[in-house]
């Protein structure tokens, strides 16, 4: 046998152009996708793109490779139950704001608590785009829209903080203007086993532009973001400022000032207990840095792999199904 | 089994062509347990038999109260049995609640069997009884015979070292022990169960056991009663049998055709009364490779099984009415990207929550229009608990021959109920007939064959034929995205003639009777026993009646129309308000009457012998 030819990003394109809007968000992701994926040696035809309703749910028609564009709020359900079925395949599952936290949120969770190993991107554009501009379960609390004139009165939710309180096994947030992070964290959670569930910040130039400008914003990158790496300080602001704990209080330090180093700071690590995540997860604007990285990322018992253990522990104990035995068993009688 | 030779002979033997008896007591005196126990002893026997259980709704009502009451009807006879009878003849009462609330359903002059021991005070109260009844003669018009279970059961295991509330447990053994004598029955198929339920209790099963025999001595030496009764052997047709309940009988039609079709199976389910039983079945059977999905919702239940059909697995999904208003939009997905899903709707009381514990047939139009659009989703019904085995095998067989999914309606009746099943011979059942297509020439996703109109099934992983699905309108060729006017309108009529060309396969409709005459019966479901047995009734009374029962529902059997023309009248029994009367009437124009009934409850043979018989 020949050893196929290494596949490459336009081996991704599918023949669909996609129809986002001009100078939206969703490109790039598409873009980083597409660039990463030749990268896993996994044939482009165990891969599976499952999406709901939004924007972002119309990314599988852009893939070559399978897809199932399902309805809103389910694709995790439908995720769930492919991949139950067919554990040799690599399904991914791109869902938005709407989508993932208000009609779907059920499922969202239940498929981070069971630890199904799907690759979950959740782009997060704090808006709905596709009805054409309500205020989602991301929107700022004020938000003014079509259909909150005077404001939201909902407070937001926070994805990552959803997704921890769900318990998911890898937790990671990224950023459609920042290829070569994106892509780092595509394969991150390509690689990972168990729900890897990326917020990925999008702009939807359209009916919420410039949503998350205040962290990508050239002149302000460096001060609103602070990178995680596993095992390293939060240093940010071209290393100038960091973040430390005083008791269970995070606080912003300048390194030099007061003899602060940066022994002094809060060492990221991404096995460390749910609730040091979740305090990541919960720094925000305009105080804090707001993180990006990988959250969290630890390994725990991957609901497929649970399930077929037990089929087999079954089959080693009783044997591969026969219908004659079954419909057999228990009392049975004869009439001659 | 023969039955056990009596150790001396009885009083006398009544010999009696069929009997109807109902045990009742609290839902913690254990009649189901009596109730399977007595069922399993009399198809031992040789008789056919229908059986229904009836719960009480709540979980745990209080003891005694009359929510708390807990019954179980057995019909058997020499004669072939389709329905669980109208009233029972013989009424075993554990409790005053279960005398007060069952009373009224036996027939006058029946015979009636009180544990006298449970009419104390406080039971009596909970009951709402002024005054006793077993001493104010109000049961003079029964044959009443009272014994105190209660006592008799305490004495016979006064030396078991049982504690007062385990002994109080065995008291349903003692009254099935009575039964067993009373009507022949061995008792060996119970001590055998009992072996094994109490394996690792010796204590409790040598205190169930001692119960069931001192009852069984009772009857014998009691004075009490002064006959037994025989009911002989049914001609039923030769083989092994067993008793199967319709929840069991899906079960396994799910794991059958799992087997038929030589593919993996899942099944996406929510937990719901009263279609819970067959996701604990199917989760006892892993060995068999079959997945059996808890989900969080019902939706996903719904949404997991088509994301196992969309992977090549054979999925079904299992609920009631309330659950299925939820999968509606799923539902709609999988005809939309025609994957082949089995619904399964074990219907009970509705709208809404409705009565879970009670039976009605009013979700047929539910599964024939619920949806959005244009959505055409064919529909078949099982017509006995047995039945739903052969029904689950047609469900799977049209879903994966049409690529669609496929309603298979039972409901809480014939689900709970059991009947003996003349169990199938494996190597005769039809394979069911899987092909994934692996060729990537000339591949179009929504190309198809075209005497089914069923595109082909691709399984993700396939080299080559990687493409896109989803619930927007699709391309009739390519299966891409179309908002073309002139491609909706060809694919909305494409929808509806592949679940239209599904008549092709339904066979020749089965008359019970003549082929024409004054009134053709047309049911569904299971309704089938009570209107086979009542027009049978009706026919040997010299009546012109005949009957036919539906399977197929959408599409409705081609032949159907050509059959209500050779009588003067069709008359449509349902347990709803006039569903399949809506059909019949507005596809083929016939002035069809309606027989209805919502009670919770199942059609009595003596009622519809009574409202058909106005039409004749
Ligand atoms: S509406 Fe917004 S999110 Fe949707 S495609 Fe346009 S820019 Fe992108």
């Amino acid at each position: 046998m020949t050893t196929p030819a290494k596949l490459t990003k336009k081996d991704f394109q599918s023949d669909m152009d996609p129809r986002w809007c001009p100078g939206c968000g969703d490109y790039s992701i598409l873009a980083q996708m597409q660039t990463v994926l030749p990268d896993l040696g996994i044939p482009r035809e165990n891969f599976v793109f499952v999406s709901g309703i939004g924007c972002s749910s119309r990314f599988p028609y852009y893939m070559n490779t399978y897809g199932f564009h399902t309805i809103h709020g389910r694709a995790p359900a439908i995720a769930t139950g492919l991949k139950m079925s067919r554990p040799d395949l690599s399904v991914w599952v791109v869902t938005g704001d709407g989508d993932a936290l208000s009609i779907g949120g059920n499922h969202f969770i239940h498929m981070m608590r069971r630890n199904v190993d799907l690759k979950v991107l959740l782009f997060n554009n704090r808006i709905y785009g596709l009805t054409k501009g309500q205020y989602s379960p991301t929107s700022e609390l004020g938000k003014m829209t079509k259909s909150t004139p005077s404001g939201s009165i909902d407070a937001p939710f926070n994805p990552l903080s959803v997704a921890l309180g769900a318990n998911a096994s890898f937790v990671a947030r990224s950023v459609d203007v920042d290829p070569k992070h994106l892509q780092a964290t595509l394969l991150r959670a390509a690689k990972h086993k168990g729900t890897a569930f990326i917020e990925v910040l999008q702009n939807c130039n359209v009916f919420n532009d410039g949503a998350w400008e205040h962290l990508t914003e050239k002149s302000v990158k460096d001060s609103a973001q602070v990178k995680l790496e596993h095992g390293k300080p939060l240093v940010f602001a071209k290393g100038t400022k960091g973040v430390r704990l005083n008791g269970f209080t995070p606080e912003v330090v300048t390194l030099g000032q007061d003899g602060v180093t940066e022994k002094d700071l809060l060492v990221h690590d991404e096995k460390a207990s749910p609730s040091r995540s979740m305090l990541l997860a919960e720094l925000l604007g305009p105080h804090f840095p707001t993180p990006i990285g990988v959250f969290r990322a630890v390994e725990r018992p991957v609901h497929h792999e649970l399930d077929q253990a037990q089929l087999a522990a079954a089959r080693e104990k009783k044997g591969t199904g026969d219908l004659h035995k079954l419909l057999h068993a228990g009392d049975t009688w004869t009439v001659s | 089994m023969e039955a056990q030779p009596r150790p001396s002979a009885p009083k006398s033997v009544k010999e009696i062509p069929a009997v109807t008896i109902r045990f009742v007591g609290d839902s913690g005196d254990g009649m189901q347990l009596t109730g399977l126990e007595f069922t399993r002893a009399t198809a031992i026997a040789g008789n056919d038999l229908q059986t229904f259980p009836d719960y009480p709704a709540e979980i745990r009502a209080p003891a005694g109260t009359l929510p708390g009451v807990s019954g179980f009807q057995i019909h058997f006879s020499s004669e072939p049995v389709f329905t669980p009878g109208d009233q029972p003849d013989v009424l075993v009462v554990m409790n005053p609640a279960a005398l007060k609330t069952n009373l009224k359903d036996l027939v006058a002059g029946g015979t009636l069997i009180v544990n006298t021991g449970a009419f104390i005070d406080t039971n009596l109260q909970k009951a709402g009884y002024k005054v006793n009844p077993l001493t104010d003669g109000s049961l003079a018009s029964y044959k009443t015979h009272e014994v105190d279970i209660t006592k008799l059961t305490e004495l016979a295991l006064k030396d078991s070292g049982l504690n007062a509330k385990e002994v109080g447990r065995a008291k349903n053994m003692f009254a099935l022990g009575m039964m067993l004598w009373m009507y022949g029955r061995p008792t060996e198929p119970t001590m055998r169960y009992l072996k094994e339920k109490f394996s690792t209790k010796p204590d409790i099963l040598a205190g169930n056991e001692k119960a069931l025999q001192a009852g069984y001595n009772y009857g014998e030496t009691a004075e009490l009663f002064g006959v037994t009764y025989q009911v002989k052997r049914a001609a039923i047709t030769p083989g092994a049998y067993r008793n199967v309940t319709g929840n069991e009988a899906t079960a396994w039609g799910i794991l059958a055709a799992t087997k038929l079709s030589g593919i993996n199976g899942f099944l996406g389910s929510y937990p719901i009364t009263p279609a819970s039983d067959i996701l604990h079945e199917l989760s006892k059977h892993k060995h068999w490779g079959f997945t059996s999905f808890q989900a969080e919702d019902e939706i996903a239940a719904m949404c997991a099984a088509i994301g196992a059909a969309f992977g090549g697995t054979l999925a079904f999904t299992t609920s009631s009415g309330p659950g299925i208003a939820l999968k509606q939009e799923a539902i709609g997905l999988a005809l939309m990207t025609e994957l082949p899903v089995v619904i399964i709707n074990v219907q009970r009381g509705g709208p809404s929550t409705g009565l879970p514990t009670k039976t009605e047939q009013a979700d047929l139009l539910q599964a024939i229009y619920g949806r959005n659009g244009e959505s055409p989703v064919p529909v078949i019904a099982a017509s006995s608990p047995s039945d739903c085995f052969d029904a689950t095998l047609e469900a799977a067989r049209l879903a994966v021959k049409y690529m669609t999914p496929v309603f298979l309606l039972t409901d809480g009746y014939i689900a709970n109920g059991q009947e003996p099943w003349l169990i199938p011979d494996v190597k005769a059942l039809k394979p069911i007939e899987v092909r994934f297509r692996s060729d990537p020439n000339n591949f179009f996703a929504y190309q198809r064959d075209q005497t089914t109109l069923a595109r082909d099934w691709v399984r993700p992983g396939t080299p080559g034929l990687e493409h896109r699905i989803g619930g927007l309108e699709k391309d009739k060729l390519t299966g891409g995205v179309s908002y073309d006017a002139e491609n909706h309108d060809t694919m909305v009529r494409l929808r509806a003639e592949k679940v239209a060309r599904i008549a092709q396969d339904i066979p020749p409709t089965q008359v019970h009777g003549a082929p024409e005459g004054d009134v053709l019966v047309v049911g569904w479901g299971g309704t089938h026993g009570a209107i086979f047995t009542a027009v049978s009734q009706l026919r040997a009374k010299g009546k012109a009646v005949s009957s036919v029962h539906l399977r197929h529902l959408n599409p409705l059997p081609p032949d159907l129309g050509t059959l209500m023309k050779r009588f003067k009248t069709v008359v449509v029994p349902e347990l709803n308000l006039g569903q399949l009367v809506k059909l019949l009437r507005s596809t083929h124009l016939v002035d069809a009457k309606s027989i209805n009934k919502v009670q919770g409850k199942p059609f009595k043979v003596s009622e519809l012998v009574s409202r058909i018989g106005e039409f004749c």
